[in-house]
């Protein structure tokens, strides 16, 4: 094919790609965007990633290294499979943001701190600048294959300069397509449509080649099979082609992470998405187009082999293989799909590179040396940062073209392709661990992002420009992957470290809160209502975004406030929403610092971030009000339930009282009725009425004791009880305790065992109270012992701290555990069949004594019949009872 | 109208199930990937390796398509759910992060 | 076959009740306990069956349910004269055909047995 078609093929092709971008830009400056924003255009022009390194490369690569190449394919797909949750948060975080590139993302979640982001951009830049010198050098070598045909002598002077004027058309392309506007959002729609029609372009050429290779080489998809097999017979290819799990899993990794860090991938990634929905198609779509574009490799690598000499540069032998085969148009179709890949990167590349480059190096550096600047001096801020990043892409480029020139292009495609990968899989760290750990700190960022682009910088990058050579990192491990394996561990571990025993500033605290909950991001304090401080931020947004729309963002913002003109109050509403909108034309950080500059606020303070957080977490504490409003509500329920239980109890059993007593006064009434009734009767035999008057008698009595009783005991529990205190010998109470109760059931013979010497201890207590709870206790065991020979045994016995311990201890069958604790209830004995007239007030009144004698009476349980265990202090509490 | 809080409540379990299968999608395709070329690396390596590697990789592109698909239809019947009785509660997503 | 039982723990009490009632010409027994009683009414198979609430062991109202639960139907059919010393009467001794709280007027038990006996 003539030298001179070629060209014009090419002119042609980038005049079709200019003007579509026109067309698209165009379009978009009208509002219709709805064709240019579906997702498919979106999938299209994520094939970005399919740069000429895959175009050619990847069939050198699958010729040197057999199914290896399927890696940088397969990283990407899995991290596709998680697009429903992973990447549309990525998305998602990254659009509330307004974030404009990987540097940017990291510098946000991190504090806004530029320094991050001035690091990230110069590992992105080293990185870069390799890859786009790749792309020239495929151009170029493409170019080659068509020139060395035997006619085609355009000498290697025009040659020579083929990868120059590669260049510097990108760069117009670039500048023209890609600095157009500075837009609150960073998005290139000419840009976008022409690199998804060259995706377009890109695919249709290499599966019309592997067609052409599979059913116009070979015989089908069976022979192409057993072509493959028989290629692999081979000692040295099969040597070669052998899968290394530890450098297949690695390079899977590094793909993987390539694909969300790369500079030129996050631009479309991310950046050009105008929402998260559009990955529902790209989540399935992209690897389907990276599974069409790796189908045919491996068929082309073992036909290339075949067919070409063995000198035969495999990287090419999709340019060689159709042109040696006479299919001119085909080789003409695939120049055109090589062309594209190396384009779209480059221009893609250039973009983001120079937006970093601008952002994070070029404004700031500008800002810093006008530190104060003159408020009258209406210098063009949107003119300087459209020039910076002209400025970047230009310098994007020709470092690509220098570093070409100087590399003489010697490298195989793919080590170049590999290097660019693992210089930006360091940012992954810190970006994966700042949008799911809010532990993350800036501190841990710099160590794991610094250290990662250090080892990579040694163990990679310097050796693949002969700087060093190889370093044996790991014995028996393929170098590459264990500078891989090493780099990014010493990176996750540096981050993760620091990070823990780091402290996060304010700043950083509130962001990474909205990165790793995906919520709206902490919003300006100041609500200072001054116009004179809306004035310079109009004229700083006017130069950054032009006069017009600057005006139509502040005068809609104003009428959103209910104010007319042109200048809003500075309410935390509207300051947030500047930044968020600066930031998507400047970078986070810088627009973070101008507001503050020009809003006249120093650094975030503090005090600041107090008053910010009330903002940012009002809904959260909204929630909290609500939920512990409820809580306190649940627990005043709860307690009102128990004061009601209490009551319900304390009324039942005052019922309870009440009936008990009510017949206990209602059945000796009813004897006393009834008996004095039948008295009035007059035929009544005399000892008739003699029993009859004794039975009244009796009961009336047992009333009277009862209403003592009553009484007595309710001046005992009010605690008005009036004690006569006085030293008491013991051993005297207990001996007319004893002797008085022996009336009680004379006719049984207690054998009472008692510890004369032991007895005699002095007291201060009430004797009378003390004898009356000694007489209920004896009287009880006399009444109740059931033993056929009874004995009481009583024990005195002092305690260490003073006064006296009486146990009365019977050899009857005591009282059951269950009615030990009722016993001293009032009317325990209710249900009692040996109740003998009284009314079961008794150990009722002894407790109430002794809790007033500041003692106790207590059941013994476990002593072979009834016991009861009375305690008396030394002298009675203070302020008991009186003399 | 008396069986829509039962529908709503199938429709956000339905969601939140695919939800789960969306988060163990990647580590499935991650070990499919993977698991084969430490286990037989020689078998691999070779024309049956490429007919496991684009075997495997077309079942998981299906996998991702319907699992969208199943994803965004439940999400759309949960909306719908959701906003004919009254106004939905938040325009929130609650499974997309 | 007695004329009346009844079950009272309170030996005035029953001694009273007897008094009145056997001067109406009835046959009265006495039993003193909750335990044993629904024995001493299948041993008296009383045409009136007087029981006191408040008993010891086993109270009247239990006394009472047992006895109308009984498989015997005419046992479990014996007219209930109920004695409460509690001012109100509970749901549990509704089953009962009278009830007549303590203290008593005398014309009152014997009109109200007399009634009972027919």
């Amino acid at each position: 094919m003539p030298f001179e078609t070629l060209v014009l093929a090419c002119l042609a092709y980038v005049a079709l790609m200019f003007a579509v971008a026109y067309a698209a830009d165009r379009a978009a400056a009208r509002g219709r965007v709805r064709c240019l924003d579906h997702p498919l255009v979106y999938t299209l022009s994520l094939s970005v990633y399919c740069s000429a390194w895959t175009f050619y490369g990847a069939v050198g690569y699958a010729s040197r290294s057999g199914l290896e190449f399927l890696t940088i394919y397969l990283g990407p797909t899995i991290v596709f499979c998680g697009a429903w949750w992973g990447l549309r948060r990525l998305v998602r975080v990254a659009r509330m943001h307004h974030v404009t590139s990987v540097a940017d993302l990291v510098s946000a979640r991190f504090g806004k701190s530029n320094r991050l982001a001035a690091l990230v951009t110069l590992i992105a830049v080293i990185a870069a600048t390799p890859y786009v010198a790749l792309q020239l050098q495929s151009v170029r070598l493409s170019f080659e294959v068509f020139a060395t045909d035997p006619r085609g002598m355009g000498g290697s002077d025009a040659l020579g300069g083929t990868a120059l004027w590669v260049a510097a058309g990108l760069a117009v392309f670039t500048i023209l397509f890609g600095t157009r506007n500075l837009a609150a959002d960073e998005r290139h729609h000419g840009v976008v449509t022409a690199i998804a029609l060259e995706a377009v372009v890109k695919l249709a050429a290499f599966i019309a080649l592997g067609v052409f290779v599979i059913w116009g080489l070979a015989d089908g998809p069976s022979d192409m099979l057993d072509r493959i097999s028989r290629a692999s017979l081979d000692p040295r290819v099969a040597e070669g082609w052998l899968l290394r799990p530890d450098r297949w899993t690695a390079l899977i990794v590094i793909s993987g992470a390539a694909i969300l860090t790369l500079p030129r991938m996050f631009q479309v990634l991310v950046v050009e998405a105008a929402d998260e929905e559009r990955l529902h198609v790209a989540g399935w779509a992209f690897p389907a187009y990276l599974f069409a574009m790796s189908l045919f490799v491996l068929p082309i690598a073992v036909m290339g082999r075949e067919l070409m000499p063995a000198d035969a540069n495999p990287d090419l032998y999709v340019l060689t293989l159709p042109a040696a085969a006479g299919q001119d148009m085909l080789a003409l179709l695939v120049f055109l799909g090589g062309f594209s890949a190396a384009t779209s990167m480059v221009v893609v590349c250039a973009i983001a590179v120079a937006t970093m480059v601008s952002n994070h190096w070029l404004v700031p550096a500008w800002l810093a040396l006008r530190r104060i600047p003159a408020s009258e001096e209406m210098d063009d801020l949107r003119g300087f940062v459209l020039n910076a990043r002209r400025l970047a892409i230009l310098a994007v480029v020709a470092a690509g073209w220098v570093y070409h020139q100087a590399s003489g292009g010697a490298a195989a495609l793919a080590a170049m392709g590999l290097v660019a990968f693992s210089g930006m899989a360091q940012v992954l760290p810190a970006m994966v661990g700042g949008l799911l750990w809010r532990g993350a700190n800036r501190k841990g960022a710099y160590a794991g992002i610094g250290a990662g682009f250090v080892l990579w910088m040694g163990l990679v990058f310097l050796p693949s420009v002969g700087v060093g050579g190889d370093m044996t990192v790991l014995p028996g491990m393929d170098p590459w992957t264990a500078a891989v394996a090493l780099s990014l561990s010493v990176n996750t571990l540096a981050f993760v470290g620091v990070s823990i025993f780091g402290f996060p500033d304010p700043v950083e605290r509130f962001q990474g809160l909205s990165f790793v909950s995906a919520i709206e991001p902490l919003r300006h304090s100041r609500a200072r209502s001054a116009d004179d401080r809306a004035e310079p931020l109009l004229a700083m947004a006017r130069r950054i975004w032009g006069p017009d729309a600057a005006l139509r963002f502040f005068q809609a913002e104003a009428r959103a406030q209910g104010k007319s003109g042109y200048l809003p109050d500075l309410t935390p509403d509207f300051l947030t929403g500047l930044e968020r909108r600066l930031a998507g034309s400047i970078g986070a950080a810088t627009a973070h610092a101008m507001i503050d500059r020009v809003a006249g606020g120093v650094a975030l303070t503090v005090s600041d971030l107090l008053q910010v957080a009330d903002e940012a977490q009002r809904a959260k504490e909204e929630t909290q009000r609500l939920e512990a409003a409820r809580a306190e509500l649940a627990r005043t329920a709860r307690q009102l339930h128990q004061a009601n239980d209490k009551l319900t109890a304390l009324s039942v059993q005052k019922d309870a009282f009440l009936g008990q007593i009510s017949h206990e006064l209602r059945t000796p009434m009813t004897s006393v009725r009834a008996f004095s009734e039948i008295l009035m009767d007059a035929d009544l035999q005399d000892a008739d009425r003699q029993r009859f008057a004794g039975i009244i008698h009796q009961e009336a009595g047992r009333l009277t004791r009862l209403l003592d009783d009553l009484l007595d005991l309710s001046v005992l529990e009010s605690g008005r009880a009036q004690l006569t205190i006085s030293v008491v010998n013991l051993h005297d109470v207990i001996t007319r305790a004893v002797t008085a109760a022996s009336a009680t059931r004379p006719e049984r013979g207690f054998l009472i065992d008692r510890d004369l010497p032991s007895e005699h201890l002095g007291l201060i207590t009430d004797a009378d109270r003390l004898l009356q709870v000694l007489i209920n206790v004896i009287s009880n065991a006399r009444k109740y012992c059931d033993a056929d020979h009874p004995v009481m045994t009583i024990r005195v016995k002092r305690p260490q701290g003073g006064g006296a311990v009486i146990d009365v201890i019977d050899n009857g069958s005591g009282i059951d555990s269950g009615r030990q604790s009722l016993i001293f209830e009032k009317f325990a004995r209710l249900n009692d069949p040996a109740r003998a007239g009284g009314a079961g007030l008794g150990l009722a009144i002894c407790r109430e004594i002794m809790l007033n004698l500041g003692g106790d009476i207590a059941y013994l349980p476990g002593q072979g019949g009834a016991a009861f265990r009375i305690v008396l202090p030394q002298r009675p509490p203070v302020g008991s009872g009186s003399d | 109208m008396s069986d829509r809080p039962l529908f709503l409540e199938r429709a956000s379990f339905r969601r939140r199930r695919l939800g789960d299968a969306a988060r163990v999608l990647p580590v499935l395709a991650m070990l499919a990937m993977l698991l084969p070329v430490w286990w037989v690396p020689a078998s691999l390596s070779y024309a049956a390796g490429a007919v496991w590697i684009f075997g495997t990789w077309a079942v998981l592109i299906l996998a991702v398509w319907l699992l969208h698909r199943a994803l965004l239809r439940s999400e759309a019947a949960t909306l719908r759910a959701s906003q004919d009785p009254a106004p939905p509660a938040s325009g929130q997503d609650p499974d997309a992060v | 076959m007695q004329d009346i039982l009844m079950i009272e723990d309170e030996v005035n009490i029953a001694e009273a009740v007897r008094f009145i009632l056997s001067r109406e010409g009835w046959q009265v027994a006495l039993h003193a306990d909750g335990a044993g009683a629904l024995e001493a009414i299948r041993h008296h198979r009383p045409r009136l069956l007087i029981l006191d609430l408040m008993l010891p062991n086993r109270s009247g109202t239990e006394v009472l349910a047992d006895l109308r639960a009984d498989p015997d139907a005419e046992l479990a059919a014996t007219p209930v004269l109920m004695l409460t010393a509690r001012g109100q009467v509970d749901d549990a001794a509704a089953q009962a055909d009278h009830v007549l709280s303590k203290p008593f007027d005398n014309a009152d038990l014997r009109a109200i047995v007399r009634g009972m006996l027919g």
